[in-house]
């Protein structure tokens, strides 16, 4: 975490003279130096960087260079929109992909499983904004039943504004999250499936199978479990990479969250909103890997009965 | 010399890898398809006769014409006109080509990096090792868009804006293969450590090989099949960057466009009925990752035993 | 009728170049209440056998031909016979004990579930039943490791809970696949105790698969001998092992390495050997041969090893003593045994010796040098030249990429950089042909060679060197006892012949007894008494050392 804070901080620092970028070009140096001081660029890096630490456990991560409003201020506004968007593409992605994993690691053989093969590996190679493409030309441009860009209809809970409280929001997301979900998925069937097929291989498998175990127990007790740990460590990996791949999503359908916001931060070099995006990004995954480990924790006994005993 | 090249020759056809391939139509489809691509692409010049970055030859007449199957269709334009009046077909292998130029250096830079990285690491382990699969870990989190994202973020706050247009196609290079590296560097560390611990090493050792021989001339080759595999899913994988960081206007400028680019300019006639403008270059994309990675996927199941 | 009947099975693999018979055409009869062994060498379709009765043949076999009738119910006949007989009738014992039992599912769970399947029990009556069966295979503490997972038991234990799987709904017959080869010699007569015991009390059928002749014929009642998917020869187990009456299995009991006496080579009545008698060492006019003065070449004086064990734990305390304290010296010429059970600390000692490790305390000295202080890579080559190993596993100790030229001519050229290629290839051809291997073997690869040719490579490049010490690290546990029979007469002409000094390593007192001429025996990283090798056998100073010697699978037990 500290590390990714200081990458931030660094690139908030010595990329470009943020006072280049602030000011117009007629300042003058006497004008430029006062500014400085005043933002404290002339102090240690030390110094800097501990500041830029406590302002960021504060939120405070200054002011957008291009839209002159302070960050903490766009993020928290355009937050729920990502949100929302990551966490329905990533149940989607998930669920269906586990499924139908499963299913085609079980029934090797099979019309079923090669089509969801094929169409997996033909998902992979479909790049996320050609799908949203795709998706807007059918959906909104020929068939016309879903919108191609926004939001929709927000309600307003405080600090959250959601989408899943009017018809409109909830029809808004349907597209965005569906895309984005889709290349996760593809990715999930075909580990899900790999491991499935691996396990079912084993030796504590076939030896079920010789006790006369029936098949039913031995697919969804035995191997399931034995398949799910690692899909623990995908799911958390999963949700990082959706927020990434939400940036893609949100630029297709011109989604209001944060990814949108970061690419117009990357086109303009606009230095704090890219800082405080990466430190945003750097807290979650390090929440997601605790989360994981905790789950390991409960679901894996060979971590759990070791750590006992080496505490008792 | 004859004879030894027979004898090679032999030893594919009898190998199952070959078997495996005739075996499977997925295989050769794809790699047909490759070919055709890929020559296509890189001979372009004399595959069609329209420059597309010609001025000169180009006809604000021609634009906006659909492909020579509908009703308004030209003949001489079999995939239609951009809004410039570009032939779309000559536009997408030209496009094909920088896509294609970008994906194999960012893959070959990233295999370079990453399986020396992974070699070494593995091979030594200890604090070195640490460093090294501690920065992968590091880097694994963060998804390779967004890490290519940062990297030409920071590229254009440090290189002037005229300077980058033409830098680019470097920056993106760069960007792709830094992104990707970890996964050779994991994959090749991984299969390192399998054959590090094999006897064949350790008698090298007791003969006296030194390690930089040991490291290159007995455990390269041993894990070169997994980094095959891992390198022909990268470079479907770096294509798709690729598009989509052009798509995300953060690529190759306008003026050497790529797959990307195409699909993004074309995106904004899509409301207004001039389908064909982004469907060819987005089919095209689509057709060359997924023969690359049916190819890749063939590769996995052949050369790893292990699920079979 | 017998309890089981199988009637010319067979069973076929279809490969991509060809089909394999894994069986061809097996009868064999199974009562109640006795054991019989099935025994043959890798690929002799033993292990086809036993998985056929139970139906689970791996792909992409096939039973191609007869049936097995079980207490009159032919298995074949409908797909779901087997089901009825899996673990209610039949019972199966894995090899491997690690990897048996699921991971994540207490072994209780795992009980219980299976009990469920074939009894109409509750769950407490199950549990009972359970544990009372934890307690008959010989668990201390059933009721409180009813509820553990698999990982917190050791090898033996393990296997201990397969085996009360396999047994827990009372199966009348009893397929057991190897039971003991990846178990310790201590904790693998238990196992075939409880197997003995268990068949009395339970009066089970019990079909004992195995390559082991000495467990053959301590634990078996008959014994049918299988050799590339024929049944070469069945019959009582100490007809057969005493009067076998088919070339192949006098072949194979005689190159079974005998416990109770040393012979000077083993016969062997393989066909492939044609030529008997000594090998036609051909580089013996290269080599520079020393003369055996009477001096001790290798002097080990109070080595130790410890494994720093974080890469599990955080802390150090968990540190392994690999190596504790040990002293031995070996004189030139001679071959010296270091023999003990896995986790004994005698591969670490081999590996220090060859400098794969370094050493936590004491001296390794060869030749009055003490080699574990080098620190100049120069000085290091004189002695790697001179210190050479022979690995145990024939599979990994070849680079696979690369031809047997360049295997062998490897360290040649690395040694003497000047040789000239003319020169080179003639050494490589009598290399090649001193491990009996011919000059074509030069231009094939490693994966083209058997188990055993692969061995004889690995030896031509170890004396590529010309080294004084050879380390051989357990050479033959991984090959066949025919196979081993050769091999050990190769290394056996080469010391002879070459002056070699032998330092041979391995858990199998049979085959040490053949090679040695004194043998130190080790225990968790301790040594516990170094003789000559006929005092050792005869009259054991050590209390663990006379343990294993009554505990040995013995051959000879038949007379007794």
């Amino acid at each position: 975490m500290l590390i990714v804070a200081f990458v931030s901080f660094s690139l908030f620092n010595f990329v470009g003279d943020p006072i280049n970028n602030m000011v117009g070009e007629e300042t003058s140096d006497e004008e430029r130096s006062e500014l400085r001081e005043s933002l404290g660029l002339n102090d240690p890096i030390h110094i800097q960087f501990s500041r830029f630490v406590v302002n960021a456990t504060k939120g405070e991560f200054g002011i957008s260079y291009q839209l002159r409003r302070p960050v903490s201020e766009l993020i928290s506004e355009r937050l729920p929109a990502t949100i929302e968007l990551v966490l329905i593409s990533a149940l989607i992605a998930l669920v269906s992909g586990t499924l139908l994993g499963v299913y085609t690691g079980i029934n090797r053989k099979g019309f079923l499983s090669d089509a969801i093969l094929a169409i997996s590996l033909l998902g992979v190679s479909l790049p996320t904004f050609v799908i949203g493409i795709l998706f807007i030309y059918l959906f909104a441009v020929i068939l016309g039943i879903l919108p191609s860009f926004g939001r929709g209809e927000v309600v307003s809970l405080g600090y959250w504004s959601t989408g899943f409280l009017t018809l409109s929001g909830i029809k808004a997301i349907i597209l965005p999250s569906v895309t984005l979900s889709l290349f996760q998925m593809t990715y999930i069937i075909r580990l899900v499936r790999a491991e499935m097929m691996e396990i079912l291989q084993t030796d504590y498998i076939k030896f079920a199978r010789a006790r006369g175990i029936s098949e039913k127990s031995i697919h969804y007790k035995h191997a399931l479990k034995n398949g799910l740990i690692p899909v623990i460590t995908i799911a958390g990996i999963n949700i990082g990479t959706l927020i990434a791949f939400s940036i893609i999503t949100e630029t297709v359908f011109q989604w209001p969250g944060m990814g949108f916001l970061f690419i117009q931060a990357v086109q303009f070099v606009d230095i704090p909103i890219m800082s405080a995006y990466l430190v945003f990004i750097a807290f979650v995954f390090v929440m997601i890997n605790f989360i994981v480990d905790i789950l390991y924790y409960f679901i894996d006994p060979r971590i759990r009965v070791k750590s006992e005993a080496v505490s008792g | 010399m004859d004879n030894k090249n027979l004898t090679l020759l032999n030893r594919i056809k009898d190998s199952d890898i070959y078997f495996s391939f005739i075996k499977s139509p997925t295989a050769i489809l794809s790699t047909i398809i490759l070919i055709i691509i890929f020559f296509c692409s890189f001979f372009v010049e004399f595959v069609t006769p329209y420059n597309p970055f010609d001025p000169s030859s180009l006809s604000l007449m021609d634009a906006f014409t659909p492909p020579s199957w509908t009703e308004e269709g030209l003949a001489k334009f079999i995939l239609g006109t951009d809004g410039q009046g570009r032939d779309m077909l000559a536009t997408i292998l030209y496009g094909a080509r920088i896509s294609l130029i970008v994906g194999f250096s960012a893959v070959i830079f990233a295999l370079v990096l990453g399986v020396g990285l992974g070699l070494s690491a593995g091979y030594f382990g200890g604090r070195y090792e640490m460093i090294v699969m501690r920065l992968t870990d590091v880097q694994l989190t963060v998804p390779s868009i967004l890490m290519a994202l940062l990297v030409d973020g920071i590229a254009r706050g440090i290189i002037s804006r005229e300077l980058h247009d033409e830098m680019a196609i470097y920056v993106l290079i760069f960007a792709i293969g830094i992104s990707e590296w970890p996964q050779f560097a994991r994959v090749s560390r991984a299969a390192t450590l399998v054959e590090k611990n094999k006897d064949y090493v350790s008698a090298s050792t007791i003969i006296g090989v030194s390690n930089i021989i040991i490291m290159f001339k007995h455990i390269l080759p041993n894990i070169m099949r997994p980094v095959l595999v891992i390198g022909t899913i990268g470079l479907a994988l770096a294509i798709i960057a690729e598009a989509t960081l052009s798509f995300l206007g953060v690529g190759v400028p306008p003026t050497t466009p790529s797959l990307g680019t195409l699909i993004r300019l074309g995106n904004d006639f899509l409301f207004s009925g001039e389908w064909w403008i982004t469907f060819f270059p987005a089919i095209f994309l689509v057709i060359l990752a997924f023969s690359i990675n049916l190819l890749g996927d063939w590769m996995r199941d052949t050369l790893n035993p292990k699920l079979n | 009728m017998a309890f089981l009947k199988i009637n010319n099975l067979s069973v076929n693999y279809e490969m991509r170049r060809e089909t394999i018979y894994a069986a061809k055409e097996v009868n064999i009869n199974v009562e109640k209440g006795e054991i019989l062994g099935l025994v043959g060498e890798s690929g002799s379709g033993k292990s086809t056998v036993g998985n056929a009765i139970i139906n689970l043949i791996d792909e992409p076999g096939k039973v191609s031909g007869g049936s097995i009738i079980l207490d009159g119910t032919d298995i074949y006949e409908k797909p779901e016979n087997i089901l009825k007989l899996r673990g209610k009738k039949i019972g199966l014992i894995f090899q491997d004990p690690q990897t048996s039992l699921n991971p994540i599912l207490t072994i209780g769970e795992q009980l219980i579930e299976t009990i469920q399947t074939h009894l109409k029990l509750t769950t407490e009556e199950a549990k009972n039943k359970a544990i009372k069966l934890l307690k008959e295979v010989g668990i201390k503490d059933a009721e409180t490791r009813f509820n553990n997972y698999p990982h917190q038991f050791s090898g033996g234990m393990r296997q201990r809970v397969v085996i009360s799987l396999a047994l827990c709904c009372e199966p009348e017959l009893l397929i057991a696949d190897e039971p003991t080869t990846a178990l310790d010699v201590s904790i693998q007569s238990q196992i075939l105790d409880l197997i003995k015991t268990l068949t009395k009390e339970r009066n089970l059928a019990v079909i004992l698969i195995t390559h082991d002749m000495g467990v053959i014929s301590e634990t078996t009642d008959r014994v049918a001998v299988m050799k590339n998917g024929d049944l070469v020869e069945i019959g009582p187990t100490k007809e057969i092992l005493t009067k076998p009456k088919e070339i192949y299995t006098k072949a194979l009991v005689s190159s079974v390495p005998p416990t109770n006496k040393k012979i000077n080579r083993f016969k062997i009545i393989e066909k492939e050997n044609k030529i008997e008698g000594e090998t036609n060492i051909k580089i013996l006019n290269r080599w520079t041969k020393k003369d055996i003065i009477d001096q001790d070449l290798v002097k080990i004086k109070n080595l130790s090893k410890t494994f720093d064990d974080n890469f599990f734990t955080e802390s150090s305390k968990n540190s392994v003593m690999a190596v504790d304290d040990v002293s031995f010296n070996i004189k030139e010429g001679e071959s010296f045994g270091l023999v003990g059970e896995s986790g004994s600390g005698k591969s670490t000692i081999a590996k220090m010796i060859v400098n794969l490790y370094s050493p936590s305390a004491g001296d390794i000295n060869f030749d009055n040098v003490c080699i574990t202080k080098i620190k100049n890579n120069k000085e290091m080559m004189k002695f790697r030249k001179q210190i050479q190993m022979i690995f145990q596993d024939p599979y990994s100790s070849l680079n696979g990429r690369l031809k047997v030229k360049e295997i062998v001519s490897e360290p040649i050229k690395l040694h003497n950089p000047s040789i000239s290629s003319k020169d080179l290839d003639s050494y490589i051809y009598d290399l090649l042909e001193s491990v009996e291997l011919t000059q074509q073997s030069a231009e094939r690869y490693p994966h083209e060679f058997s188990g055993g040719q692969r061995q004889r490579i690995s030896i031509a490049r170890a004396l590529a060197t010309q080294p004084r010490l050879l380390v051989c690290d357990e050479p033959t546990s991984a090959l066949d006892v025919s196979i081993q029979a050769q091999i050990l007469n190769l290394l056996k002409d080469l010391q002879e012949q070459l002056n070699l000094t032998i330092l041979f390593i391995s858990h199998d007192l049979p085959v040490v007894r053949q090679m040695c001429d004194r043998i130190a025996v080790l225990k968790n990283g301790k040594l516990c008494e170094i003789s000559k090798t006929e005092e050792l056998f005869k009259n054991p100073s050590h209390e663990y050392t006379k343990e294993l010697l009554t505990l040995m699978p013995k051959i000879e037990s038949i007379y007794n």
